[in-house]
């Protein structure tokens, strides 16, 4: 589904960007085609791994279920999950992504730092769909 | 500064979640708005559908599919889409043919059949969409992002939950004046703080709802105005539909991730601060001038939000702007008259044209119990989804 988003397991994983050789851009998703940069001739897009650990931008929830594409069992009663813009300092982008499971609202604050761990977002039977998910750092949940 | 183009007929279909076809609101808005400018069908060069998004044909030809149900008349016709900068595409597509001497009149349409719920993305497997990605991999809905944005107000400007909730409070108290409005009851803010929360922090009644409903313009050359007897009619000075600049550092549906900033050093303002200064610029005036905004309160955060970009007041200063009173009705600068997203919920091809209907009504003079006293400058504000700026200015 986003192949070569990230990769790695624990404290390897990590998510992965592209970098234009000419202008140091770098991009999440990952851009292979070109690069986006107005000001740039154009150059080799070439893999690099983001940032583990960033800091809290802004934070939100879901408390209804969202509806297709996105995967999730109508026999079951919703289960709300917290979403977290994180910027990445070095990079200076800001990424979103689900927090792990059990981390609310309640737990987080503008500016905390939080990492970058492995995780599931749905499976079925035949297939496990994996993602990123943001922990806030010291939380092992 | 370009050439101004009159503003001669406006006309809306009520809106609300009334169960019928787009083509119907759209024709129904059409009519009104000719009714209104007094221009026979028949006389009008050129037809502007702003598209709405449909899985068959009809909703992606607009324009044809409204010349058609208004009668096939061999008119000039083209069909814009640009998500909720639709209309304002649509508007500018009508102005630029008239301005080049392709079009005396021009009638410009969009009206919507909205599903209910949450908008989501068209059908399929399609990872190569932004829009499809963000549904599929993190369950972001468009309150999702609302939420993002409230929530970064209340960190960064100290903005409250009582703030928000008087966003809602004002803006349902203004389209209680408004036969079009779908919700024409005052809402309190206990009301706002009861309602159940949907993107933490914000909850039901700060976030808008889907609608139908529909609205048309139609527009013309100063000359023909003039012969058809408008000689002081509203006119249409700017619309600025400029795309962001990179690297966009606002975290925005629909997107995962904002660009990078470490190579590249983004410009001094935010993109929505851009499309308000383009249309600024094109019509020759400031914030300073002007009577009245109808923004895009898709939720009453992203209001407050449109007061600092729009340059009502200076950045973090928004909800000190609402509490004085200046943006409700009666005030300084008065904000959504016409109840605004709050009251009307979301027809997406309609929006930005229905907001020029309400500058219209305004600066004419004719807007009822929401009159803002002695109007003559307006603005209005949204943004369409994957970047498409939109703000129009009208004067009188
Ligand atoms: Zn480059």
């Amino acid at each position: 589904m986003v192949a070569g988003w990230f990769s790695g397991d624990g404290d390897d994983f990590r998510l992965i960007g592209t970098r234009c050789s000419a202008c140091a851009s770098v991009f999440f998703p990952r851009e292979d085609a070109f690069c986006r940069n107005p000001g740039c001739p154009g150059g080799e897009l070439q893999e690099v791994p983001l940032s583990r650990r960033g800091r809290v931008w802004s934070y939100t929830d879901s408390r209804y279920r969202p509806p297709s594409p996105y995967v999730s069992d109508p026999e079951l009663s919703w289960e709300p999950y917290a979403l977290i813009a994180v910027e990445l300092e070095s990079e200076r982008i800001v990424v979103l992504g689900q927090t792990v499971p059990g981390v609310t609202v309640a737990d987080l604050t503008v500016g905390m730092e939080v990492e970058v761990v492995p995780g599931v977002l749905n499976e079925d039977a035949e297939t496990t769909w994996t993602t990123w998910h943001w922990r806030p750092t010291g939380v092992t949940v | 500064m370009t050439g101004e183009v009159a503003v001669l007929g406006a006309g809306m279909h009520p809106w609300g979640k009334w169960g019928r076809s787009f083509v119907e609101y759209g024709v129904v808005a059409a009519r009104a708005a000719l009714a209104d400018a007094g221009v026979g069908w028949r006389d009008v060069g050129s037809i502007v559908g702003a598209d709405t998004v449909r899985g068959g044909y009809p909703g992606y030809v607009a324009g044809a599919t409204f010349a058609k149900a208004l009668g096939w008349q061999g008119a000039r016709v083209a069909s814009v889409y640009a998500a909720c900068a639709s209309g304002a595409q649509a508007l500018n597509t009508a102005r630029a043919q008239i301005l080049a001497g392709l079009a005396d009149v021009v009638l410009v349409v969009g009206a919507d059949a909205a599903p209910k719920g949450f908008f989501r993305p068209a059908g399929g497997e399609r990872p190569d969409d932004p829009d499809w990605l963000r549904f599929r991999v993190l369950g972001a809905t468009n309150p999702t992002y609302f939420g993002l944005f409230a929530r970064r107000r209340m960190a960064v400007h100290g903005d409250t939950l009582e703030d928000f909730a008087q966003v809602k409070v004002k803006n349902a108290a203004q389209g209680a004046l408004n036969p079009n409005a779908r919700y024409r009851k005052r809402v309190t803010a206990d009301e706002v703080a009861g309602s159940a929360v949907v993107a933490d922090p914000l909850r039901l009644l700060d976030i808008c709802a889907t609608s139908d409903g529909g609205a048309a313009l139609v527009l013309s050359s100063m000359e023909f105005a003039r012969r058809h007897g408008a000689a002081d009619p509203v006119r249409i000075r700017a619309v600025s539909t400029v795309t962001p600049r990179y690297p966009s550092t606002v975290l925005d549906l629909p997107d995962i991730a904002t660009d990078s900033a470490a190579t590249v050093a983004p410009a001094a303002e935010t993109f929505r601060a851009s499309i308000a200064r383009t249309a600024y610029e094109e019509a020759g005036i400031g914030p300073e001038d002007l009577s009245l905004a109808e923004v895009y309160d898709l939720s009453t955060a992203l209001e407050l939000q449109w007061y600092e970009d729009l340059g009502l007041c200076a950045e973090g200063e928004a909800a000190k702007l609402l509490r004085e009173g200046a943006t409700a009705l009666g005030g300084r600068i008065p904000v959504n008259v016409s109840g605004g997203l709050a009251s009307f919920g979301e027809a997406v091809p309609a929006q930005a044209i229905a907001q020029v209907c309400e500058l219209t009504w305004q600066l004419r003079g004719v807007a009822g119990d929401r009159q803002v006293t002695g109007a003559r400058v307006g603005i209005t504000a949204n943004q369409g989804l994957f970047g498409h700026g939109s703000s129009v200015v009208a004067v009188r």
